[in-house]
């Protein structure tokens, strides 16, 4: 059997298992593979600039927030905006953001491109923070989920969780597919060349800086998308959806899973979240609670990811290989 | 604003902006010399002011505890050097930010089991707790007018080092050719590690001289630390001098932004964007001129 | 030839194995995750969602003491059920607040949510015991909303509204000839809102607050708008801060050497639970608030006495609405013999409940928030001295509820 089908095969399995996933599992389950699948997008647009693209974002967290804001500004307040138009809504001004942000942060490179994305995150962040112009630091609540009626004709209900994971579900498959299109196609294969040598690239007529931009809007975009759904979720957006505490967390399900490959992020994030919920529900000993303090472990984690797994968790799989 | 409290304001701005400039100051030279992103320099701020505190209260005094927490800070800053980050030279910027961010996490929760999670106030020494009066309303604390000192003080004491020093002279090489340095027989490991314990003890030490003033709570290093990274992009990556200068600028900026009453349309635009626009300001810097103000242009 | 192809076959199937065996160890996981099946237990869930960590997070331990004491003082039961505690750390952080809320209901199946110590994750916990229809009392949070525009049935408050505590500073203020104020806070729900009561008070007494300065939260950094407040020279500035923010701001007014310039006065959490750290600086301070650790009424005493024995530590406002928030589940439990899930029978119960209280007799409005004295504090030797009542039985307006 050749590579490809076998894969096929086993991304079919796994599929099959999380449609199934809210018929066997409980509630509380289901919100949880939720919150995984929304990480896992955020992650995957994420890769798309540090993995495929080599370009370090430190400022990320920006347009999955902005696309949240979005969502909570556009929706009249205790009632449900469309779902049609709000998510689009949500992405473009994602994408306006990283297309403003990225005109200006990808004249810098190393360094100073790390430096310029976090300036701009928290740019953005202080303005949210600050002002009241969108409730300022306890944020905006969002009484409602929105509404996926179609003329009338209602499949699904967002405020049923079943409902909303199949929903989510649905548009992580879609994600996922594109980025393996994206990845195959020209500009895949430009935009990887640009991460490996990009003054090659330019001298073979390819204008990098163009596609380095709409590399950095895609991404933008689709951490939109992620965020909106966030927001769905947790019903609330505010601030530190912005910051860059969020945006250093996202880096590191996109390490810990791998980066550049197709399923690295998704790994990563699922990894990440359980990692963080084992450890929170660590059993007290002896009057010593370590579940309060998982962020220990986690960190802990971190620091061996970042100096024994430079290829992150798909690497260690990659490594039953290497004799190929 | 009439002239004395332009004056005092004056004054809250460059107050501020020296002790930013003890803690970017370490950080500049961690990035500029070794090439490290240290995400968790805030954390060491944080530890300083909880030494203070602890070691004040055991010790009886902040006068001995600021010694006794400088050493610390110095053992503190050799360890984690040699035990983690010695271990970033031949990674990348990637790498760097993942491990110093999980440094952050674990810094916090080890100071949440040594010292808890109250917060804490750290008595000024007597011999600093008066106030000048300067205004009929206003008097100035003359601990703060202290801070300044201190900072001033290590401000030149760094220069001497940098500019007057062998070692001054070993770490500016070392930080335009590793390799160099190193065929010429300079141990520069032991370089690199007094370079990241003379940062962390810095911010340590910034953080134990604004205790008192500060008060000493969680996640205290959160906010100082991404206002420092700025600090260090205006000034320029690896200079001291453009920390003093960045610092001081983002003193003026912030403490004077807060303060000015500016409306545009509906929005205060001043006082509320003054956070905002330090992050404005570093971005501005990083597209027009990367290098900052003082920086190597490469 | 054909050895490499067996090769690449035998790695073809260590691969898929490889792959499948992560994914079915994926979902184990993830099932492990769902409680195991758990026989009906006679004890009570009591999901505790409190800033463990953080700049509240004295508040959130002292709440917890509070609490855990009045279900000792009932014997260690409520409505004859032992209770088994679910905690979560809230980190005072609004954004995780509906996913902690809704693991400690959909997870941990707690039979009642008691939380929060800030006002944004007070909201995102009741949207979620909104939807779910979990009991909820609140043993801190003020948000306005949560007994007003957001009002619900199954959602009760034991400690304030941010209205009332700030409320009778206004008259306090005027009848001490300070007509005009500069009020001074965090720009975060909890400190609009005591702004906006503060403004309606003072101006019902005829006086007019001259500036209203902010300060991003939880930013402590003062001193721009100490030199600021020094150059309006008003009769008189009125804060609210609470924990860590209240220590600081009290130190640096004093250190500004505007302390006796120009009197400082705010709502009492500015001087609870931070009196030592605040030392010599919060000397003399007249607040506002529904509690006094001086109280001289016998259930105070008592109280006082209990919480030092077992915690070896004074108790402030904080603990006595943790302790209120148990005497209510006792008093409510005790009427349903231990029934919770009658919760129509519990809620009549917690309406009309009379809680014997420290800070004194009070019951509940109709919006589920205390109806309560304010009482008029100035600390004296280090200690919050009644020295009178600001207000009789100040009950919150309850703006935009519809119960």
């Amino acid at each position: 059997m050749s590579r490809s089908n076998t894969l096929a095969i086993a991304a079919v399995v796994i599929l099959i298992a999380l449609a199934l996933l809210p018929f066997v599992a409980e509630k509380f389950t289901v919100q949880f593979a939720t919150r995984i699948l929304i990480m896992a997008i955020f992650a995957m647009s994420l890769n798309l600039l540090v993995g495929h693209a080599g370009l370090v974002s430190l400022g990320h967290a920006a347009y999955f927030g902005i696309a949240g804001y979005c969502l909570a500004l556009s929706s009249p307040q205790y009632q449900a905006a469309n779902f049609w138009t709000s998510l689009p809504l949500a992405m473009i001004a994602a994408g306006a953001l990283a297309l403003a942000i990225g005109a200006l942060v990808l004249r810098t490179s190393g360094i100073y491109f790390i430096m310029a994305t976090l300036a701009f995150a928290q740019m953005l962040h202080s303005l949210l923070h600050d002002t009241g112009i969108a409730g300022g630091s306890d944020g905006i609540f969002i009484y409602a989920r929105p509404d996926i009626g179609f003329f009338g004709w209602r499949a699904f209900d967002l405020e049923k969780f079943g409902d909303f994971y199949f929903v989510v579900l649905a548009l992580f498959v879609v994600v996922f597919g594109f980025i393996g299109v994206l990845r195959a196609s020209l500009f895949g294969r430009v935009i990887a060349g640009i991460r490996v040598n990009e003054p090659r690239m330019r001298s073979l007529g390819f204008a990098t800086f163009r596609y380095k931009l709409v590399c950095f809007v895609l991404a933008g975009m689709l951490a939109g998308l992620a965020g909106y759904l966030a927001a769905v979720q947790f019903g609330v957006v505010n601030p530190d959806m912005l910051g860059w505490h969020f945006s250093g967390a996202v880096l590191m399900m996109v390490i810990l899973g791998g980066m550049g490959t197709l399923a690295g992020p998704v790994i990563g994030s699922a990894a990440m979240l359980l990692l963080e919920i084992g450890f929170q529900s660590l059993p007290a000993v002896d009057g010593i609670n370590p579940g309060k303090h998982w962020q220990l472990p986690m960190g802990i984690a971190i620091v061996l990811v970042a100096l024994y797994l430079p290829n992150g968790l798909t690497g260690l799989l990659r490594r039953g290989r290497a004799d190929e | 604003m009439d002239f004395a409290t332009f004056l005092i304001q004056l004054l809250n701005a460059v107050q501020y902006g020296l002790l930013l400039f003890l803690i970017a100051g370490g950080l500049t030279l961690i990035l500029g010399i070794m090439g490290i992103i240290n995400l968790a320099h805030g954390s060491f701020y944080m530890v300083g002011a909880y030494l203070a505190w602890s070691l004040s209260m055991h010790l009886g005094s902040l006068w001995l505890a600021i010694p006794a927490g400088i050493v610390l800070s110095v053992i503190l800053g050799l360890l984690l050097e040699w035990l983690l980050i010695r271990r970033l030279y031949r990674l990348g910027h990637l790498q760097q930010v993942l491990l110093t961010y999980g440094l952050i996490l674990i810094v916090e929760e080890l100071r949440s089991i040594i010292w808890g999670d109250d917060v804490h106030g750290v008595p000024m020494p007597e011999l600093l707790s008066a106030s000048i009066p300067l205004t009929d309303t206003l008097a100035y604390p003359v601990y703060r007018l202290w801070i300044s000192a201190v900072c001033v003080v290590f401000a030149l004491l760094l220069y001497v080092l940098i500019q007057r020093t062998r070692l001054g002279m070993m770490i500016r090489a070392g930080a335009s050719n590793r390799e160099m340095v190193q065929s010429l027989g300079i141990d520069i490991d032991l370089l690199y590690r007094f370079v990241f314990a003379l940062g962390v003890a810095l911010a340590a030490l910034a953080g134990m001289i604004a205790a008192p003033v500060s008060s000493v709570f969680p996640a205290m290093g959160n906010q100082v630390l991404i206002v420092c990274f700025a600090v260090v992009v205006i000034g320029g990556i690896g200079s001291v001098k453009g920390a003093l200068v960045g610092a001081l600028l983002i003193g003026l900026v912030d403490t004077f932004g807060k303060v000015t009453e500016l409306p545009i349309g509906g929005l205060r635009f001043l006082p509320e964007l003054a956070g905002m626009s330090v992050y404005l300001l570093m971005a501005v810097v990083l597209l027009w001129r990367p290098a900052g103000l003082f920086g190597k242009s490469s | 030839m054909q050895d490499n192809q067996n090769i690449e076959e035998r790695k073809m199937q260590n691969r898929k194995r490889r792959e499948l065996l992560i994914g079915a160890s994926a979902l184990a996981g993830a099932s492990l995750l769902s409680p195991i099946a758990r026989a009906q237990s006679a004890k009570l869930r009591v999901g505790l969602m409190l800033p463990y960590t953080g700049t509240y997070a004295q508040l959130g331990a002292a709440i917890e003491n509070g609490f855990r004491l009045a279900l000792d003082q009932s014997g260690g039961k409520f409505g004859g059920r032992e209770v088994e505690f679910f905690k979560v750390d809230d980190e005072s952080e609004p954004s995780k607040a509906t996913d902690n809320a809704n693991r400690l209901i959909t997870r941990d199946k707690v039979d009642v949510l008691v939380g929060s110590v800030h006002s944004g994750v007070a909201i995102g916990m009741l949207k979620v015991a909104k939807e779910s229809g979990t009991l909820m009392l609140i043993p801190n949070a003020g948000a306005d909303a949560a007994t007003g525009a957001l009002c619900t049935p199954n959602v009760f408050r034991t400690s304030f509204s941010n209205w009332q505590p700030v409320h009778p500073l206004g008259k306090v203020m005027v009848d001490r000839g300070h007509k005009k104020a500069v009020f001074i806070t965090w720009k975060y729900a909890a400190g609009e809102e005591s702004l906006a009561s503060f403004k309606e008070g003072y101006a019902a007494a005829g006086a007019t607050v001259v500036k209203e300065l902010f300060v991003p939260f939880p930013n402590v950094e003062f001193q721009a708008l100490l030199t600021e407040i020094a150059a309006i020279k008003p009769d008189a500035v009125a804060c609210f801060f609470a924990g860590g923010g209240a220590v600081k701001f009290v130190k640096d007014y004093a250190a500004a050497g505007l302390k006796d310039k120009v009197p400082l006065y705010g709502s009492g959490f500015l001087t609870e639970g931070v009196l030592s750290a605040q030392g010599d600086a919060a000397e003399g301070l007249v607040t506002t608030l529904h509690y006094a650790d001086s109280l001289d009424n016998p259930r105070n005493k008592a109280f006082r006495a209990a919480y030092g024995k077992a915690y070896k530590t004074e108790p402030d406002v904080y603990s006595m609405q943790g302790y209120d928030t148990g005497l209510l589940l006792a008093q409510a439990l005790g009427k349903v013999k231990g029934d919770i899930g009658n919760q129509k029978a519990v809620i009549a119960a917690m309406e009309g409940a009379l809680i014997d209280s420290p800070r004194g007799q009070w019951k509940m409005s109709k919006a589920h928030n205390p109806i309560q004295d304010i009482y008029l504090r100035r600390v004296e030797k280090g200690d919050n001295k009644v020295i009178g009542v600001a207000w009789k039985a100040l009950e919150d307006p309850a703006r935009g509820c519809r119960m």
